[in-house]
Formats: C-alpha cells, sequence, structure tokens
C-alpha cells in the first residue's frame, strides 16, 4: 500500500511539476532580471498607479479597472483620488481609459497602444520590467530614435527618457562554426552604458519601474491579495475536514477484515 | 427487498410506495458489494464523478454571465472576474476544474490499464468510459474556446483545420463546423451551445450508463480476480463489503485530499506556472497577430504532438485520431488470462511502462516548440505508443496466464 501511494503520489507530482518546469525558462542573457516585485506593498503599488498615470496613461488605457476599484483597494483617499487620479472630465466611477482617439494613435505609432489591463498575465512581470528598464538608444530606429532588448522594434517611443536617461548599449562579436565549418558572427549584447542622465539613478529608476510593475500586476490580477487570504482558511479548513473523514473511515474499516 | 417498505407507516413508508428510495440506496449503495482491497487508484472515480458536478455548478454560475459572441465573450469574461462578487472564485475554479478533471480521468484511465479493468466481462463499462473520454474532451476544447483569448483563436483555427485534411469533404467539413469562412460569432455561438447544453446532457447520460454498467459486472480489484466467484455463507461475495459506509467514507477522504491539492491551485497558482491558463489567452482573439507559439493545453498535447511529429499533414491527422481511437480497442487487443499487471510477466510490464512513458514524454513535447529534436523525440515515442497496441496481443497472450490467488490480497490496517 505504501508503494501504491508513492507511485499515485510521484505521478500527480509530476502532473504538478510540470507546470514548474515550464514557468522556469529563459533568463539567458545578463539584461534579463527578475521583476522582484511584492504583491502586498501598499506604498508600492500606491507609487506604481502614480507612475502610471503620469507616464502610461496618456496613451495606454486600462479599460477593465475603474478609477473607483482602484482607489478602493490600493487605499487612496476620496479625496486625493478626485484630485490626482482622475482626470478632468472623467467620473470616479469611469473605467481607465485614455482620450487618445485610436486611429491618431495608429497613424502617430503605427499600431494603436494596446489595453494594459491584462498585460502582466500575458507577458508577465519579469518581461515588464525588462522591457521598462532595455531601451537603448539605436539611430537606425527612425520613428523613435531607441529600440528595445525585451521586444526588438517596438513601436513605443521610451517615454520614460526623462527619468531613466538614454543608456547606450556595447556589443561584442560572437564567432560560431556556421555552415561548412566557416565562422560566422553574430553581434550579442554585451552590456549598457549611461548616455543622457535621467532624473533618477539606475537604481532608482529601477524601483521606480519595480513600482509600476507590481501596480500592473495588481491591474492584471486585482483579487490576487484577496484570494490568496481567503485561500489559507479554505486550505486550513479542508486539511481539518480531511483528517476528521480519515479517523472516520479509519473507525468504521477497523471491522474490515 | 420489499421488506425495506414495509414499516410502521408514516413519511418514509409513504414514500417508498410511491418512490423506491429505499430500493435504490439497498441496491446501489448497502447491497452494493465492492472488493475490499481498492487502493489509491480506486478514488479517480469518484473524483471524476465530483469534477463532473463541480463543473456543471460552477459552469451555471459562468453562463450567467458569460456573452458568447467575437466582440462580447472575452468582456464578458473580464467583467465577471473583476465586477461580480464572487466570480473571481467561481470562474477560475470551472477553469482549472477542466485540467484537474482531466488529471483525474488520466489516473482513472491509468488504473484500467493497471489491473486489466477493461477485460472482459467489463468490455462495454470501458468502451462506455472512453466515449466519456471523447466527449469530455470535445466538451473541454469548446470551453476553452469560448473566452476568445489568443489562444482560444489560434488554438480553435488549428484543431478545427484538422478536419479539413480528411479527403474530399475536409474543406465543406470545416465551413460546417464553423458556420462561416472564419472563426467568429456563427463558432462562438454554436459552441456555446454545445458546450452548456448538448455535450454536458451527453456526458451525463453516458456517465449514468458507465455506473449501471458497473453495478452489472462489479468493480475490478487489484488482483484482478473476480470476487463473485467465492461467496461467504452469507451468500455475499467473501472479498466484498458494502460500498455504504466502507466506501463512501473512504471516497470522502479521497474527495478531502483532492479538493485540498484543487484549492491550492485555484486560490494560489490559478495559472499553474501557464499550463492550466496559458499566458497568450490573456490578450483577445486576434487573427493579425499569432501566439509565438501555438500549443493546446497540457491534455490535449500527446496527440497534437502526434499530429506534429509527422511531416505528412494528412497522415499526422489520422494517425492523431488513430491514437485516441484505439483504446477502445483495448479489451479485444489484450488477450492474457489474468487482468492484473501483478500476475503478469515482466514483458509485459516493461510494455505498459514504456507506453505510459512515451504518453508522458508526448504530453511535454506537445507544449514545446518544433525543434527537429524535439520532432525526432516525438517520432520515437509516437512509434512507441502504436508499438503498444501492435505488440499488446502477443505479448499479453505470451506472459500473462500465471497463477493467480483465490482471494484478494488484503492487509487489515
Amino acid at each position: 500500500m505504501p508503494t501504491k501511494f508513492a507511485s499515485v503520489a510521484a505521478a500527480f507530482a509530476l502532473l504538478l511539476g510540470a507546470g514548474a518546469v515550464s514557468a522556469n525558462e529563459g533568463g539567458h542573457a545578463g539584461w534579463q532580471r527578475k521583476a522582484d516585485n511584492e504583491a502586498g506593498n501598499l506604498p508600492s503599488l500606491q507609487r506604481g498607479a502614480r507612475n502610471f498615470m503620469a507616464y502610461c496613461s496618456g496613451c495606454h488605457s486600462l479599460r477593465f479597472m475603474r478609477y473607483s476599484r482602484l482607489a478602493e483597494d490600493l487605499k487612496i483617499p476620496e479625496d486625493q483620488r478626485d484630485q490626482f487620479l482622475v482626470p478632468a472630465g472623467k467620473k470616479y466611477i469611469d473605467y481607465i481609459e485614455t482620450s487618445m482617439p485610436a486611429a491618431d494613435a495608429t497613424e502617430w505609432f503605427g499600431k494603436a497602444p494596446p489595453d494594459l489591463s491584462l498585460v502582466a498575465r500575458s507577458r508577465g512581470s519579469d518581461w515588464l520590467f525588462n522591457f521598462l528598464t532595455t531601451f537603448y538608444a539605436d539611430p537606425a530606429s527612425r520613428q523613435t530614435g531607441v529600440n528595445n532588448l525585451q521586444l526588438p522594434g517596438t513601436a513605443m517611443p521610451h517615454v520614460l527618457a526623462s527619468v531613466q536617461g538614454v543608456q547606450n548599449a556595447v556589443w561584442r562579436n560572437e564567432e560560431h562554426a556556421g555552415p561548412e565549418g566557416k565562422p560566422v558572427a553574430t553581434r550579442v549584447f554585451d552590456k549598457f552604458e549611461s548616455g543622457v542622465v535621467g532624473s533618477l539613478t539606475p537604481a532608482e529608476y529601477d524601483e521606480f519601474v519595480r513600482d509600476t510593475v507590481n501596480f500592473l500586476q495588481y491591474v492584471g490580477d486585482p483579487t490576487q491579495l484577496e484570494r490568496e487570504g481567503l485561500g489559507i482558511w479554505v486550505v486550513l479548513f479542508l486539511l481539518m475536514f480531511t483528517g476528521i473523514a480519515y479517523m472516520l473511515k479509519k473507525e468504521y474499516w477497523k471491522d474490515v477484515r | 427487498m420489499s421488506a425495506v417498505i414495509e414499516g410502521k407507516g408514516g413519511f418514509r413508508t409513504w414514500l417508498n410506495k410511491r418512490l423506491p428510495v429505499d430500493q435504490f440506496v439497498a441496491d446501489q449503495l448497502t447491497g452494493y458489494y465492492a472488493p475490499k482491497n481498492f487502493n489509491i487508484w480506486y478514488f479517480f472515480g469518484s473524483l471524476a464523478l465530483l469534477m463532473f458536478v463541480m463543473q456543471i455548478v460552477t459552469g451555471i454560475f459562468v453562463t450567467m454571465h458569460f456573452k458568447p459572441g467575437e466582440t462580447t465573450a472575452w468582456n464578458s469574461v473580464q467583467y465577471m472576474v473583476r465586477e461580480v462578487p464572487y466570480m473571481w472564485l467561481i470562474q477560475p475554479m470551472h477553469a482549472v476544474g477542466a485540467s484537474f478533471f482531466f488529471i483525474v480521468v488520466y489516473l482513472h484511465m491509468a488504473r484500467a490499464f493497471l489491473y486489466g479493468s477493461y477485460k472482459a466481462p467489463r468490455e462495454l463499462l470501458w468502451v462506455i468510459g472512453m466515449l466519456i473520454y471523447l466527449a469530455l474532451m470535445a466538451e473541454a476544447f469548446m470551453g476553452y474556446v469560448l473566452p476568445f483569448g489568443n489562444m482560444s483563436y489560434w488554438g480553435a483555427q488549428v484543431i478545427i483545420n484538422i478536419f479539413g485534411t480528411i479527403p474530399v469533404i475536409g474543406p465543406d467539413l470545416v465551413d460546417w463546423i464553423r458556420g462561416d469562412y472564419g472563426i467568429g460569432d456563427a463558432t462562438l455561438n454554436r459552441f456555446f451551445s454545445l458546450h452548456v447544453i448538448a455535450l454536458p446532457f451527453i456526458i451525463a447520460l453516458l456517465v449514468m450508463l458507465h455506473l449501471v454498467a458497473l453495478r452489472q459486472v462489479g468493480s475490478n480489484n487489484p488482483d484482478g480476480i473476480e470476487i463473485k466467484e467465492k461467496l461467504g455463507a452469507d451468500g455475499k461475495p467473501a472479498d466484498g463489503i458494502p460500498f455504504h459506509p466502507y466506501y463512501t467514507l473512504k471516497d470522502i477522504v479521497g474527495v478531502g485530499i483532492f479538493l485540498t491539492l484543487f484549492a491550492i491551485v485555484v486560490f494560489f497558482v490559478p495559472t499553474f506556472g501557464g499550463l492550466f491558463m496559458e499566458p497568450p489567452n490573456f490578450e483577445p482573439a486576434n487573427p493579425t497577430s499569432t501566439p509565438e507559439h501555438i500549443a493546446p493545453v497540457w491534455y490535449f498535447t500527446p496527440y497534437y504532438a502526434i499530429l506534429r511529429a509527422i511531416p505528412d499533414q494528412r497522415i499526422g491527422a489520422l494517425l492523431m485520431a488513430l491514437a485516441v481511437v484505439a483504446f477502445l480497442f483495448l479489451p479485444w487487443l489484450d488477450r492474457a488470462k489474468n487482468k492484473s499487471m501483478r500476475y503478469r510477466g515482466i514483458a509485459s510490464k516493461l510494455l505498459l511502462a514504456t507506453f505510459f512513458v512515451s504518453f508522458l514524454v508526448l504530453m511535454w513535447l506537445g507544449l514545446k516548440p518544433a525543434d527537429p529534436l524535439y520532432v525526432t523525440l516525438a517520432r520515437i515515442c509516437t512509434a512507441l505508443y502504436f508499438a503498444f497496441f501492435l505488440l499488446l496481443p502477443f505479448v499479453s497472450k505470451a506472459d500473462g496466464n500465471g497463477p493467480v490467488p483465490e482471494r484478494v490480497t488484503y492487509h487489515a490496517h
């Protein structure tokens, strides 16, 4: 019986483990970092909301999130909500939608800036962190003058240039054995060099992005904390239930020989 | 059994004269004798029933707030999980529930492989079970398309187009399934109808038949010997115990452990690392933007890996269909005298182990991009997968005939 249990438990663990493995991919080059944001950190979420409203909301919507819900969840008092969060012409009950017309946006950027309600769930927090930290000057990009390591050829300009500054990418050549044994050189990212300086130090900027990503993660899954809070009780209840059910079963099965 | 109705009168007698409640309980639960040596593999039948009920109940609530249609489906799902009280819990329960349903069903099927539960006299029980599995795959596929995320769209595109490889009628069949020349309103509305009405009804009916057939032939057990052949002094199977209270109580323990695992996933890791809910499905369907690589949900990936392993699309589709249909013939492919793997030779055990491993590796490969190395591995596993069905008649005939014990193996705890 214990061996049977072990084999089934192993099968279950294998199925469950596959998820953990598939979540752990990537992370090859030096520019890829973990967002390391803290989901329950209220001040961080509030700063992230401020950053989003100041730098992102001009172009990007959060069309499934209302100003009121945001303020309530992030414990922003009503007077501050109406003063800082809700733009003129909008009501607090409205969804956070940009006033930029999509048709104009398509003309200006080549594509309309996407809605960011669920971007943290489709891309992941680490992706967002790396996207916002790896803009670099690229004269070859005639539209925006910048490029991005996480999303090469992105249509988005470096909106945060005033805070981060504009960094330069340093590349090196790496030789591989190509077809017929001839060495082929490919350009590989080496490191960033500071170019135009922004208003924040690199460490401060990382924090700035971390807060913003944290905020977007909250917007993508606003019930995460509530869910986990309830989950602890549900799991505790179920464990207790299982324990009692087991004792009852044991009592009855005493008769079986 | 008329004794149960003869009482002093009162409500119970009144009721039983009109509706055979006591008779039903006596026949199905207290009077149904199951082998006493069930092990952990025997939890998954009742757990599958639990998952079916859970999907129906959560589905009722999801249906209240869901709006099929290409412009409304995605928004209605986002709206319900964000603005309708407790739908942030019920909708993920439904989505995660699909994966847990399949975990349970696959383990339930594996049990039948291990102990020969599909062998005579349980062939029909197995075939009905396989029909449930087929209906469940259709149900899960359509349910996956309904929220109309980008993976819903592209997954549906791939799967529906498989039907296009059927000679002559293929292209027309694809249009007929979609109800349009592309996946849109017509497709979503008919999938919704099938997902919430037709298929749940079919599955419920098949589950009922599955249970009736089970009561008729009785449960198999890890030793694969028939308890009905050894009766005790009371005329009941000597190695049998009444399903109620023994197995109802035991199953409740299984339910407790299972729901604990389920709750851990639903509350703490609902996407399960992108396995139960895939990241591209958090973007609305977009016919102009293909996800980096399209993979169906994990429970379809063994077959998807087989499809991709074959260079010729038509043969690939045929093999994929064959991989599912082959299960139906298992009772007749297995020619061993003994049912349980416990009393078969090492060749049978190795053959089955190879099959289990190739199925799991194919499952993993189906989630991966089609790199050359992965495709080669998928071809090997596809060959091993079918080798199981081709070799089974010979291997089982050769080494499945050893002695079996007279009574089931059971150690009182």
